[in-house]
């Protein structure tokens, strides 16, 4: 490797070209997702320079945009932390909604039950029970796969709905306020339990917590033994199985952790927005998380800036469908065509010449 | 927390207050608002604004406002009950300048109205079905709803007309008191013709699921009945699905006769656009919307679909007098005596609750005659 980098320019370049290259192709998947959905646009008739105007206005353009879009990342940035994480064994895990929400009922539960003790005592006993049961919903599913050869994907996606049918049950039974007539929910948290926006802001602690849990993950992964062996282990199992690695904690812990992200989710969103919990916790949070971490390729840092990118993508739907007459579906659509051409790019890594020092030399 | 900085809120806050206190010194004696020559009025939904259903009806009423001169409509659909909806109400505030917002889905009041009513005071909030309180809410909120389950009722007396085998079925979202007085009206309708008439209920545990909606009509349909209603955000499904069977369809939210021309008896409807103009009329001329609102159909609030080419003459007599009897005011589907289906005393004999009656936005039984359970 020496020699031949000595011959091409030195290992600063070589390096450059090999970071370069993890930046440079999805962001350029990205901007071919955005042209393609610009000729889908005038395929309808509509300016594609008017809806990306109007993505910027509503979702970056002002400090109005930028709460708005804050706002929506927080939950984004767990979500897809519970995907992105199993991701590095090689597991696609897509039920992360399943813990946002049962996290979310435990929180709210545990809440009521805790109304009138300091929050410097109860906030961190929620936040632990939200962590536990999320690890405990996606660790599930990672015992699942290990001691029973269950598939992963399936497996959370169906515990998604099991989880969604528990949570339910339990405000619509058990965990009722009976005061909540036409909208069951557990009792409101009391003012104490509430955790406020950020000094000066309308954005919630969720944001901050979010992306220092998305840097400690980072650190886990690249920076460990952990991380290196989870990522051994997710290159070839069996090769990791012979070096002695313990497979099986690795699923565990890095399923579990996922979960744990997750079930901080529904403490935010159950402390910092909604006041209690009810059906409102499964909107959907845990499904974008899927396209975020796929989007920044399982990389937690590269989740902080994807989750901000897709969360002023929907920031601005609004603006969309009221200034251009547009439906709703308009940002799915756009989010389609950004997730396929960032899945297709994948097959260009090693591939471009001026990324891969190994084949400057050549002709 | 040891300090409290200044929040964008507290400032707006401070600032409303300030501007209160000059506008209450230059210009004494000003109670009422000016009139409007011109008025942004945003409207939010919670699902597809052409659902056939919840969503479609308040859309319809959107709609109706958009042919008021001066008045500029905005909308925006599939807002999820989240934070999302608060940034959704800021961005037709800020953006737009609306003053009028409509947020129609139930789940929007608490806590995501509130907050917002606190931050934007000279905003009006109008909600759909919540239940505003002088005592607890702030007063740019208000919220507005209507006696659907005296629709309910009449659906159920074309029912109790079409069955013949005596089996009428309910598909219903989750057991709260909106839903169970739909579906104990629309079997004391049916049974207010044939006391034999039993009526089974589905609940799909979600507002919108169309999988499970289809599902629960198929099992009605195989357990015998023969007319079918709902109560879920868009009775499409149920409709198609039913008809599909060879089912007769009483309607639910919205005028849902175009699926099933044949077999639609009739339905009941919402008829927000009469609300909502009314509302933003009286905005517009500077005065005063009522916080707590609330009519049937003699104030024009539902009403019902046209009645169906199945519906026979005897159908038909029952169905208008009962229609101008409701009409009159005081009319009362819970009356005694009547118990519910575990045998419960839910009226003694004489006893009634009339539409009005606060109890029955409260009501957690199923009637006698209802073949169900809400846990």
């Amino acid at each position: 490797m020496t020699t031949f980098a000595r011959t091409t320019g030195g290992d600063a370049l070589v390096a450059l070209a090999r970071r370069a290259e993890a930046v440079a192709i999805p962001l350029g998947a990205l901007l071919v997702g955005l042209a393609v959905f610009g000729l889908f646009l005038l395929t309808q008739g509509k300016s594609p320079v008017a809806f990306f105007g109007y993505v910027w206005q509503a979702g970056f353009g002002s400090a109005f945009s930028w709460q708005n879009t804050l706002s929506r990342t927080a939950p984004l940035l767990f979500a897809a932390l519970c995907v992105a994480l199993p991701a590095r064994l090689g597991l696609v895990v897509i039920g992360g909604e399943g813990a946002i929400v049962l996290g979310g009922v435990a929180v709210g539960a545990l809440g009521v039950a805790l109304a009138g003790t300091s929050p410097v005592l109860a906030l961190p006993l929620m936040a632990a029970a939200g962590i536990a049961v999320g690890a405990v919903w996606i660790g599930a599913v990672g015992a699942l796969r290990y001691y029973r050869g269950v598939n992963e994907t399936i497996a959370s996606l169906l515990m998604a709905y099991i989880a969604i049918a528990l949570m339910n049950h339990l405000v619509e039974g058990p965990l009722r306020d009976p005061a909540s007539l036409n909208k069951p929910s557990t009792a409101p948290l009391v003012d104490a339990l509430r955790v406020g926006p950020l000094p000066g802001m309308e954005v919630h602690w969720g944001l901050p917590v979010g992306i220092l849990c998305c840097i400690l993950a980072w650190v886990l992964i690249d920076r460990t033994t952990w991380g290196f062996a989870a990522r051994i282990a997710g290159g070839n199992v069996r090769a990791a199985q012979v070096q002695g690695l313990p497979v099986g904690r690795l699923i565990l812990g890095f399923t579990a952790l996922g979960g744990s992200f997750a079930g901080l989710a529904g403490f935010f969103e159950v402390t910092a927005v909604q006041g209690s919990a009810n059906a409102s916790l499964a909107s959907g949070y845990g499904y974008t998380g899927i396209l975020i971490a796929f989007l920044a390729r399982h990389n937690p840092l590269a989740i902080i800036p994807v989750a901000i990118l897709l969360a002023g993508f929907e920031a601005s739907s609004g603006l969309v469908q009221r200034r251009m007459d547009l439906p709703d579906a308009t940002v799915l659509v756009l989010q389609g065509f950004v997730f396929i051409a960032i899945l297709l790019s994948d097959t260009l890594y090693g591939r471009l010449k001026i990324f891969t020092p190994e084949r400057w030399g050549r002709g | 927390m040891a300090f409290k900085p200044l929040s964008r809120r507290g400032f707006l806050q401070g600032s409303a207050a300030l501007a209160g206190l000059a506008s209450l010194g230059t210009l004494p004696g000003m109670a009422r608002a000016q009139a409007l020559t011109e008025m942004t009025v945003g409207f939010i939904y919670v699902g597809p604004k052409d659902d056939f259903g919840y969503n479609q009806a308040h859309a319809e009423g959107a709609a109706a406002v958009k042919a008021i001169p001066g008045v500029t409509v905005v909308e925006e659909e599939n807002v999820p009950e989240t934070v999302d909806v608060q940034k959704s109400m800021e961005s037709m505030i800020n953006f737009d300048g609306a003053k009028l917002l409509f947020p129609t889905s139930f789940g929007y009041f608490d806590p995501h109205i509130l907050t917002l009513a606190k931050t934007y005071p000279d905003v009006r909030f109008e909600h759909a079905g919540g239940m505003w309180q002088a005592d607890k809410h702030p007063m740019n909120v208000g919220s507005y709803f209507g006696y659907i389950g005296m629709g309910q009722y009449l659906n159920g007396i074309t029912a109790g007309h079409a069955s013949k085998t005596k089996k009428i079925g309910f598909v219903a979202a989750k057991p709260i008191p909106q839903v169970l007085l739909n579906i104990n009206s629309f079997l004391l309708g049916a049974r207010a013709v044939d006391p034999a008439i039993t009526c089974q209920v589905i609940f799909t545990g979600e507002w919108s699921m169309a999988v499970k909606e289809a599902e629960a009509t198929n099992a009605l349909a195989d357990a015998g009945c023969d007319v079918i209603t709902c109560h879920v955000d868009g009775p499409k499904v149920v409709i198609e699905t039913a008809a599909g069977r060879g089912c007769y369809v009483c309607g639910y939210h919205a005028d849902q006769s175009s699926l099933a021309p044949e077999l639609y008896l009739t339905g009941a409807e919402w008829n927000w656009a009469k609300v909502y103009t009314d509302m933003v009329t009286a905005m517009m001329s500077g005065e005063t919307i009522p916080n707590f609102v609330r009519g049937g159909l003699a104030e024009g609030f539902i009403k019902m679909s046209p009645l169906g080419p199945a519906v026979t003459e005897a159908s038909k007599a029952q169905f208008e007098a009962t229609r101008d009897a409701i009409l009159l005011g005081g009319f009362a589907v819970i009356k005694g005596p009547l118990k519910d289906n575990l045998g419960n005393v839910i009226a003694a004999e004489g006893q009634s609750f009339v539409e009005t009656d606060v109890a029955l936005e409260s009501m957690n039984y199923l009637v006698e005659g209802v073949i169900g359970s809400i846990s």
